[in-house]
């Protein structure tokens, strides 16, 4: 089968709702005003020759080839670069154009290797297509002159090779850095025929260069200049799946290219809602992990945590784990057991996890790993708002003037949602960082951040209050919007709140930090700058006032009118894939699917008539709830589907002792994870290669996981969780993810039309998706809130009982990265390791002289739960006082440090302030070998040889 | 901590974060434990109570007090 590209149109599609009506080729066309004449006609199939351009760049004219000839105009102007006009007639072929078109092509052959049936492109080559497309038959100037085909290979980066001598100089990589990526690692150095393209000065490869591996230059290269190695490696694929990503909660669309079973790359979607056309490092490149020889593919038993694993077959596993869950439920009663689903999981699978405790395990014990991030968003937006989600869609912020960002990296952790809101930056909207850490959002080039309040951890409250208390009591509330949509009442208490001196600027400088001028000047801009949307992270919510914060980020929108239109909004960036997925499913202890609380009857009878059983009407654990009653002799058996609890929770050595306490600990998962060193039962999971289902991203957009190759171990992960159900007793007979689907449409009103036939029609939806929205609904509580008024709720400011002192003189926060995906399971076992091989600690070159420590050097992170060693890395990104580090390597275990405080309202961790003391150190802790030793002996497997 | 003195902590964290809500903060807290907390917790909790409620703070302990006329009504 011959490979074939998604089509390009050559220049961005007009916006412009005019339309104009021209001929092209003897074709009437009608066009949005401001489309190109290379446009409209590719609109009518009519294919220009092109190489510098492509629709997702602007218009360049530089490689002459998109020639045409326009009655009544003069020369040959170049298509991509000349508007449509009413009337126009536009000739595409011509002798002339033809005759022009091949003296261009010649020129570019005769300095390009002649190596096409040897070269990686063969087939995907644009150049190749347009000689062919031109009539190329000789050229005339021969091979022999001067030339670039000497220039040496450039094979640094670990995920695409850079081959300057295949090279047309047309720009498109370097445009393509610039405009879609926002990164400006590229560029042409030397002029004439010196030019060349260039990652940075001209000693840097692209490895050490400022180049993100995003991809978008491989993309946008019409020759194997900047080719994959995979395709090199492997060859051009024959088959394609568009399907979603299952990195970040952006949720990009990517189409999984194949040969046979094999992948061979992954290639962002243009027509993908979320992501347009754009990709980051992970889902371009970081699938490698998919066929990683890590991967278990075999169930394994063990009676116990301290004897080898014993593979064995599907039928054994089930029928052993439901021996096990039975036992206990009959020892200890039915409260002794509990689920925790997976974010990364699809809706499907989630969904099933959670039906599986309710109505297998008889009680309410699920959770889900947004407790440990973004259960404070659920509580704070549905208190406020009455939805547990976020308001926007993505494309908003093309219409935001002012983008107030707080507790959120997104170059990092959510990268090509941070490429749109850096192009929006250079069109001139202003930006508001609030982050103890200088990010690169606060500077980088062509970006610089209005405002940075450089706040100490632990403040937000405080530095939003600040906020508030300036706006309103400069009158700058937009006391219209207040009266017509939220409750009055509520805001005149508030208002009387924030505007107490108490709560003013000044006042609070010293507990935040935070300069007040630069605080007055930021809440200003916030409410007079025109369209303001907040985007917030895991920096608001994992903090013991998580809950309260997001409340505060509410009602700053509330009371400045920015809610309920594009532009505006409150927008939690979902750390994980399907983080907005689980909690809509139900997998919260407290709510059934849609955020229907478990105490109320009538959403429960729904449930209990469709499911045939009785449900508990009593919340259940939540995570660090059953840590504790595990601890406490009562809970004895969890089933973990695609969690690394261990790993990613807070306070490891609780966490390790609520594990070791269990009887019976069922990991599902594609690798033996650092939680599957206390496990007893191993059912090996499947990636989202190959499995149907959906996610939700961030901007509630569902959207299709599709199958792209056969499952590893043999079952999608949905089918493990039905058959330990049916071992269980249930009477499960799914036989399709879209029945679980079905079924969850039928039972959560948010989703009631939404169904995978629907999904495949239409790409995505954004819930919520029923008889009041049918297509969707882009933007939330446009026309009021879904809880009626909007609810402005009193935050006061409480600090954290973590506390800096004489022994623990710094704050620890924490954080991730762009190459990694949270506990780094995944992209450990890619070649992004190559960026990041292990977690720094970030310290100030105060702090670190004050204690005789240099860049590189070993030292001891220690708080009051515990120490772990780790590298320094000296840098004034983080202020004096304040240290910072990754938790993506298990040989860190970053956790170890972090304490059991935890949001007041949810129980989030309270990851991003810990009291730390930092020494210089030799190497790996006692505690980190004992640890590593530990892990190797409970990752033993019976007749298989330790590597 | 041990669960017990954690489940003191929350209580108290709790109710310091919903003061705000001033005569209503007593009932928000209770409601807010009601919602959320398994009925294990509830019932060490209220057991703690029982026993003089040793750590619980003013506005906990009326909180916790609405929690146990409930479950006794």
């Amino acid at each position: 089968m011959t490979y074939v590209r998604q089509n390009d149109f050559g220049t961005p599609a007009s916006l412009s709702e005019e339309t104009v009506t021209l001929t092209i080729d003897g074709r009437a066309v009608s066009v949005p005003k401001g489309t190109t004449v290379m446009r409209a006609a590719a609109e009518i199939g009519t294919a220009i020759p092109k190489l510098c351009a492509s629709d997702n760049l602007k218009a360049f004219g530089s490689c002459r080839l998109c020639l045409v000839e326009i009655d009544g105009a003069r020369g040959t102007p170049a298509s991509c670069t000349t508007p449509v006009a009413g009337g126009m007639v536009v000739h595409t072929e011509t002798p002339r154009l033809q005759k022009l078109r091949r003296g261009v092509m010649e020129l570019y052959i005769s300095d390009h290797p002649l190596d096409c049936l040897t070269c990686s492109a063969n087939n995907d080559c644009e150049l190749q297509d347009q000689a062919a497309a031109v009539g190329l038959r000789d050229v005339r100037y021969g091979y022999e002159g001067e030339n670039h085909l000497a220039l040496d290979l450039d094979t640094s980066n670990p995920y695409f090779d850079f081959d300057p001598s295949k090279c047309i100089a047309c720009s498109r990589c370097v445009r393509a850095c610039d405009e879609v990526q926002g990164t400006f690692a590229l560029t042409i150095e030397g002029r004439g025929f010196e030019s060349k393209v260039s990652a940075g000065l001209g000693s840097d490869d692209f490895l050490g260069s400022e180049c993100v591996s995003c991809g978008a230059c491989v993309q946008a290269c019409p020759t194997a200049t900047l080719q994959e190695k995979s395709v090199k490696e492997i060859g051009l694929p024959d088959r394609s799946v568009v399907t979603t990503c299952a990195y970040c909660g952006v949720g990009c669309t990517f189409r999984a290219e194949m040969r046979g079973e094999q992948l061979v790359r992954m290639v962002p979607w243009k027509d993908g809602k979320a992501n347009r056309g754009h990709s980051c490092v992970k889902g371009r490149f970081a699938w490698g992990y998919a066929q990683h020889a890590d991967r278990i593919l075999k169930p394994m038993i063990r009676a116990s945590i301290n004897d080898p694993w014993r593979e064995v077959e599907w039928d054994e596993a089930f029928a052993y784990a439901a021996s096990e869950l039975k036992r206990i439920a009959a020892t200890y009663g039915d409260k002794a057991l509990g689920g925790i689903t997976s974010s990364r999981c699809t809706n499907e699978e989630t969904f099933l996890v959670q039906k599986l405790v309710r109505a297998g395990f008889g009680n309410n014990n699920v959770d889900t790993c947004a407790r440990v991030c973004h259960s404070p968003t659920g509580y704070g937006l549905k208190t406020t708002f009455g939805t547990s989600a976020g308001t926007q869609d993505f494309d908003s912020v093309e219409q935001s003037d002012v983008m107030l960002v707080i507790g959120a990296n997104p170059t990092d952790g959510h990268p090509v949602f941070a490429s749109r809101m850096k192009r929006r930056l250079r069109q001139g909207a202003k930006l508001i960082v609030i982050d103890p850490r200088r990010t690169d959002l606060v500077r980088s080039p062509h970006i610089e951040a209005e405002h940075h309040l450089p706040l100490r951890p632990g403040t937000n409250v405080a530095v939003l209050t600040a906020m508030a208390h300036t706006i309103v009591t400069e009158g700058l509330a937009d006391e219209a919007f207040i009266r017509e949509r939220c409750d009055w009442d509520e805001y005149q208490d508030w208002a009387a709140f924030v505007s107490d001196a108490k709560n003013s600027p000044e006042t609070l400088a010293p507990v935040t930090g935070v300069d007040p001028a630069e605080l007055r000047a930021a809440a200003r801009l916030y409410a007079t700058g025109g369209n303001a949307a907040i985007y917030y992270g895991l920096g608001v919510t994992e903090h013991s006032q998580g809950s309260s914060t997001v409340m505060a980020i509410a009602n700053l929108a509330m009371a400045t009118g920015n809610i309920g239109r594009p532009g505006v909004g409150v927008n939690p960036l979902r750390g994980q894939n399907n983080v907005q997925g689980a909690c809509d499913m139900g997998s919260f202890p407290h709510e059934l699917s849609g955020y229907r609380h478990i105490s109320d009857a009538a959403a429960r009878k729904l449930f209990e008539d469709d499911w045939g059983v009785h449900l508990d009407p009593e919340p259940g654990l939540r995570i660090p709830n059953m840590l504790d009653a595990a601890v406490d002799g009562v809970f004895k058996a969890l089933y973990v589907q695609g969690e690394d609890i261990l790993q990613s929770d807070p306070d490891t050595k609780h966490v390790a002792a609520g594990l070791a306490a269990m009887e019976c600990v069922i990991v599902h998962d594609l690798f033996l994870n650092e939680t599957a060193n206390y496990a007893h039962i191993f059912l090996p999971g499947s990636t989202f290669l190959e499995k149907d289902g959906t996610f939700t991203n961030a901007e509630r957009r569902i959207q299709p996981v599709r199958k792209v190759m056969s499952p590893l171990n043999g079952l999608s992960d949905w089918e493990v969780t039905q058959r330990l159900a049916q071992a269980m007793g249930l009477d499960w007979n799914y036989t399709h993810p879209a029945e679980i689907m079905d079924e969850i449409a039928r039972l959560t009103p948010s989703f009631a039309g939404v169904s995978f036939d629907r999904l495949d029609a239409e790409g995505s939806m954004q819930w919520p998706v029923n008889d009041a929205a049918p297509d969707g609904t882009p933007v939330m509580h446009i026309d009021g809130f879904v809880r009626g008024r909007g609810k402005f709720v009193v935050t006061d400011y409480v600090p954290t009982d973590e506390r800096t002192g004489p022994r623990f003189p710094l704050l620890l926060t924490t954080g991730r990265i762009l190459s990694h995906y949270n506990v780094g399971a995944q992209t450990r076992r890619t070649a992004n390791v190559a960026w990041h091989p292990e977690d720094l600690l970030e310290i100030h070159p105060s702090d670190a002289e004050n204690r005789g420590l240099k860049d590189g050097d070993w030292v001891k992170l220690a708080s009051r739960s515990g120490e772990t060693a780790l590298r320094a890395l000296v840098t004034d990104r983080v202020a004096p006082g304040v240290v910072y580090t990754t938790f993506h390597h298990p040989a860190t275990q970053a956790n170890v440090v972090t304490t059991d405080y935890s949001d007041w309202a949810t129980n989030c961790p309270e990851y991003k302030v810990t009291a730390v003391q930092i020494s210089a150190s030799n190497g790996p802790t006692d505690w980190q070998e004992d640890y590593s030793r530990q892990s190797e002996r409970a990752r033993r497997i019976e007749g298989i040889a330790a590597e | 901590m041990n669960s017990l003195e954690k489940l003191v902590y929350m209580a108290n964290q709790i109710a310091r974060n919903l003061e705000t809500e001033g005569d209503k903060a007593a009932d928000t807290t209770a409601a807010h434990i009601v919602a959320f907390w398994d009925p294990r917790m509830k019932s060490m909790i209220l057991s703690h109570l029982d026993a003089g409620g040793e750590g619980l703070s003013p506005a906990a302990r009326a909180a916790l007090g609405k929690v146990r006329a409930a479950a006794d009504a």
